[in-house]
């Protein structure tokens, strides 16, 4: 009895020790020395730490970042949670307080929010993006970085199969001949499924309920996330998929590209654009570096990595995309706009209201 | 009034964790609704409950979590039975595999569901997508298995003789059952359905998955008031129903819970050969088992699938960072990450669990002395039953200076898993602890050991298997934790659902084969670890 309790202690002890060597907090051995080593490296170089808060589809080479490093002295600490609403949220209750020094990812469906609490300090940057992405207000606080747009897509393939023309427009998705063929994210739920709400309240005004009581009645399907919509209902990227018209980005049809071609379209007369801006946090630490940051994101070097690193396409006019996209992902031209203001305005009311008519 | 001070004084240490990690937190967030302008604003916040959006939310949320509670104790029972009091070939295995679920993130497993159950799915045709159906299968999906074990650990140490001796004076099995074993089992399966009830009631991904935009639970409500539409207000006066509501369950539960009849002895039962009579109970367990295993197969295949063949290409492409570098980390990595942070998470749980399951579990002498006690015991378990959005955000907003400026702290993704396991272990640990007669610590005492020895000798011994049983729990919990990480995990070091959530959110033909590849391998990496622990159940150890 006794050996089998000294051999289960035995057990016991081996075991913690041999968890606590792989942990975190016991096995520091691989943070430690990196989080001297930046602290080190801060300190022998004029800049120190600028750190990013952003939201979860952040990404970018590391060999830019690297540069970013070398060239200007700071070093980069991203801290990307939660996603666009989440991060406009966060940056709102903390505005007396920053989690950061500098912020991206705050697009123009959410950037009354913060801007509104005061989180963002005025910048200015050495290169100016295009006049057409600036906020008409806090346009000296946001500083436009990218934008893409949400369209309708369909599957060419699905229809040409069918031998159904697909539709081209919003009007045409409440056509009877496409009853039951289109999925959508919901509006209080994804940000992409927000943007087309955004577009029918472009298109119809005050007439968005009755254009969404038709779509619903024509069989539409609100799912929660773009994921949901896509994976599991789209045909074009679905096994089980029973529906070729989904909510989608007008870059979703480079990823669809077999044989030099791709079999998937995005309606271009049915697209609302989202523009990403990134800002100086006021009350930042690092200010100076938040602001050398923010310029970075308008280099060639970061605008050209955009379309691969985040699927957004860069805002300035230097810039090059790949020839997937060039090829396969044109842009709107005349995208649906709805003021930031106007959004700011509404948000709560028109989410109330559109959560009614689709529990209906 | 020496005793109640010496309990508070052995409970402070967890008490003020918890009140650092979440009532801190808790608070500061509920008050930036109560605040406008900086002036005391209550009005408005009960003006939100009379909201009939507010009731129908709350209602929803309190009739499916307590169906999918219901089902989960239901098929729960006969499965812990059958694998933790008959020899089964193979039932380590099987009890190692039915806690998968409970760690496969929420999003991956909503879109096996769906391929399911949606229109072209092989289950297409019961149109059960979308439905709050859908909905409560998916809870008892994820929450079986918390009743399988913590029912299945308390049966496996209960005093097999009262029942027998019932059938020897002519008890039918079902006569035993009814009179003698399930009223053992009480507490324990009051434990477990509380728990899982919570666990339902706070659900996130997958009512937003499986329901559609057409379901709102008080969670989700919360969620999309404070990011979407940023009414504070509401969100708070959701937060406070919320935890009016968790705080009387828990008094209910603790009433029905009740003291463990104080003579039974705890004992490690051999498990017995299976017989004929057990046959319905097998059937039972298989059913359960085939049940889980539908959306894991279909998540298996489709790890499997590429173009229109099958290839371990999406396995292959775990070391890579996706198509078109979707991750800044390879899967490969991001596991690594996991298992660490979940070890930090599993001992920060234990150390706190067991110092409560102690307290909560003495023997009172007082009545004042039991209402501490119990109080304490439902404090400890608040922290399943209130909005992870709440929490997160508060810790923003509360814990930002020194010397608790926590924002930033590497501790603070395997602090924010240790409360969410915490509930778990003190659950598992406190129906074992509870059913140690006290005498045997008093003749203990009697003799001359000290409080120490006498813990050593008398309480660990009993309870040793179970802390087994509950860090792995904890261990699994961490594994699969998503919402607090994904709100605090730093983007250089995400853990493996942080990365499967971000392969889904990707277009690109690898990625979404990629994320059911990551899912998979974090399953069966989860599978591994409680495979250990059952391993080290060294027997014999629990006798005594």
């Amino acid at each position: 009895m006794l050996h089998v309790r000294v051999r289960a202690a035995l057990v016991t002890a081996l075991t913690a020790s041999a968890l606590t060597a792989c942990s975190l907090a016991g096995g520091g051995g691989d943070d430690a020395p990196s989080a001297t080593e930046s602290a080190s490296s801060g300190a022998t170089q004029a800049g120190g730490t600028v750190v990013l808060a952003t939201h979860e589809s952040f990404a970018l080479p590391k060999k830019l970042v690297r540069d970013f490093e070398e060239g200007t002295g700071y070093s980069l600490e991203v801290r990307a949670a939660g996603d666009a609403g989440t991060l406009a949220t966060k940056l709102s209750l903390t505005a007396d307080n920053p989690i950061a020094d500098a912020a991206f990812g705050i697009d123009n469906t959410f950037a009354s929010r913060p801007l509104g609490e005061g989180a963002f300090d005025e910048v200015t940057t050495t290169t100016t993006p295009p006049e057409e992405y600036a906020l008409a207000e806090g346009g000296d606080r946001l500083v436009p970085v990218d934008s893409a747009s949400v369209c309708v897509n369909v599957d060419t393939a699905w229809f040409e199969r069918e031998g159904i023309e697909p539709p081209r427009t919003l009007a045409d998705l409440t056509d009877p001949a496409y009853a039951d063929l289109f999925v959508t994210p919901g509006a209080s739920t994804s940000s992409p499924g927000m943007a087309f709400f955004l577009a029918t309240v472009a298109e119809h005004g005050d007439g968005w309920r009755d254009y969404w009581t038709d779509l619903l009645a024509n069989g539409a399907k609100v799912v929660d996330g773009w994921e949901d919509a896509y994976y599991g209902d789209f045909t074009a990227a679905s096994e089980t998929g029973t529906r070729p018209v989904v909510v989608s980005y007008d870059s979703s049809p480079a990823f669809t590209v077999e044989g030099g071609r791709t079999t998937t379209e995005a309606l271009l007369d049915t697209c609302f654009r989202q523009v990403e801006y990134a800002g100086v946090l006021a009350g930042a630490d690092n200010p100076d570096g938040a602001a050398a940051l923010v310029d970075w994101m308008l280099s060639d070097e970061v605008q050209s990595a955009l379309p691969e690193s985040m699927y957004v396409f860069p805002v300035m006019p230097g810039a090059t995309v790949p020839d997937d996209w060039a090829r396969f992902a044109p842009q709107p031209t005349e995208p649906y706009e709805v003021s930031p203001e106007e959004i700011a305005a509404n948000r709560e009311q028109w989410l109330t209201e559109w959560t009614d008519v689709v529990s209906r | 009034m020496r005793r109640i001070a010496g309990l508070l004084l052995l409970a402070a240490g967890p008490v003020l964790v918890l009140g650092v990690l979440f009532v801190l937190p808790v608070t500061g967030m509920v008050a930036e609704g109560f605040f406008v302008d900086g002036r005391f604003a209550p009005g408005a916040v009960l003006e939100v409950l009379a909201r009939p959006r507010v009731h129908r939310v709350a209602w929803f949320t309190v009739w499916t979590s307590g169906a999918a509670t219901l089902f989960s104790v239901v098929l729960g029972l006969p499965a812990a039975y059958a694998l933790h009091r008959l020899a089964l070939p193979g039932r380590a295995a099987v009890r190692a595999a039915l806690l998968v679920p409970f760690v496969l993130p929420t999003v991956v497993v909503g879109v096996a569901f769906r391929q399911l159950l949606g229109e072209g799915g092989p289950l297409g045709f019961l149109d059960l997508d979308g439905t709050p159906v859908a909905i409560v299968c998916g809870l008892v999906f994820f929450n079986v298995a918390v009743v399988v074990r913590t029912v299945g650990v308390a049966w496996e140490s209960l005093d097999p003789r009262p029942g027998q001796a019932a059938a020897a004076l002519g008890a039918s099995p079902w006569q035993v059952l009814r009179t003698v074993t399930l009223p053992a089992l009480r507490p324990a399966i009051v434990g477990a359905a509380s728990i899982v009830f919570l666990f339902c009631a706070t659900a996130f991904g997958i009512v937003l998955t499986l329901g559609g935009v057409r379901y709102a639970t008080v969670e989700t409500e919360i969620y999309l008031l404070t990011t979407t539409i940023f009414d504070l207000q509401a969100a708070a006066a959701l937060s406070v129903l919320q935890i009016v509501v968790v705080v009387g369950l828990l008094a209910l539960a603790a009433r029905l819970r009740a003291t463990p009849d104080p003579t039974a002895h705890r004992t490690a039962t051999p498990a017995r050969a299976v017989r004929r009579g057990d046959a319905p109970v097998v059937v039972a367990t298989l059913l359960v088992l085939g049940a889980m295993l539908l959306p894991i197969l279909t998540l298996v295949a489709g790890s499997l699938t590429v173009g229109d063949g099958w290839g371990l290409d999406n396995y292959r492409a775990l070391t890579t960072a996706g198509d078109n570098q979707a991750l800044l980390v390879p899967v490969t990595s991001a596991l690594v990450t996991s298992l660490r942070t979940a070890v930090d998470a599993t001992w920060m749980a234990l150390l706190v669990g067991v110092v409560v399951s102690l307290v909560v579990t003495r023997r009172s002498h007082s009545v004042a002395e039991r209402r501490v006690r119990s109080t304490l015991d439902g404090f400890f378990m608040l922290p399943l039953g209130v909005s992870a959005v709440t929490l997160g955000f508060g810790f923003l907003i509360t814990l930002d200076q020194p010397p608790l400026d926590l924002r930033d702290s590497a501790l603070l993704v395997p602090m924010a898993q240790a409360l969410v396991a915490l509930p778990l272990v003190v659950r598992t640990l406190t129906p074992v602890l509870g059913g140690i007669d006290d005498r045997q610590r008093q003749a203990a005492a009697s003799l001359g050991a000290s409080a120490w020895r006498t813990l050593l000798t008398v309480d660990l011994p009993v309870v040793w298997k179970p802390m087994l049983a509950a860090s792995g729990f904890a261990f699994a919990a961490s594994l699969g934790e998503f919402g607090a990480t994904s709100f605090l995990a730093r983007d250089d070091d995400p853990t493996l659902p942080v990365v499967i959530f971000r392969l889904i959110g990707h277009p690109g033909e690898m990625n979404y084969g990629m994320a059911l590849a990551a899912s998979v391998v974090l399953a069966a990496a989860t599978a591994a670890v409680m495979v250990a622990v059952e391993r080290l159940r060294v027997p014999g150890v629990g006798a005594f």
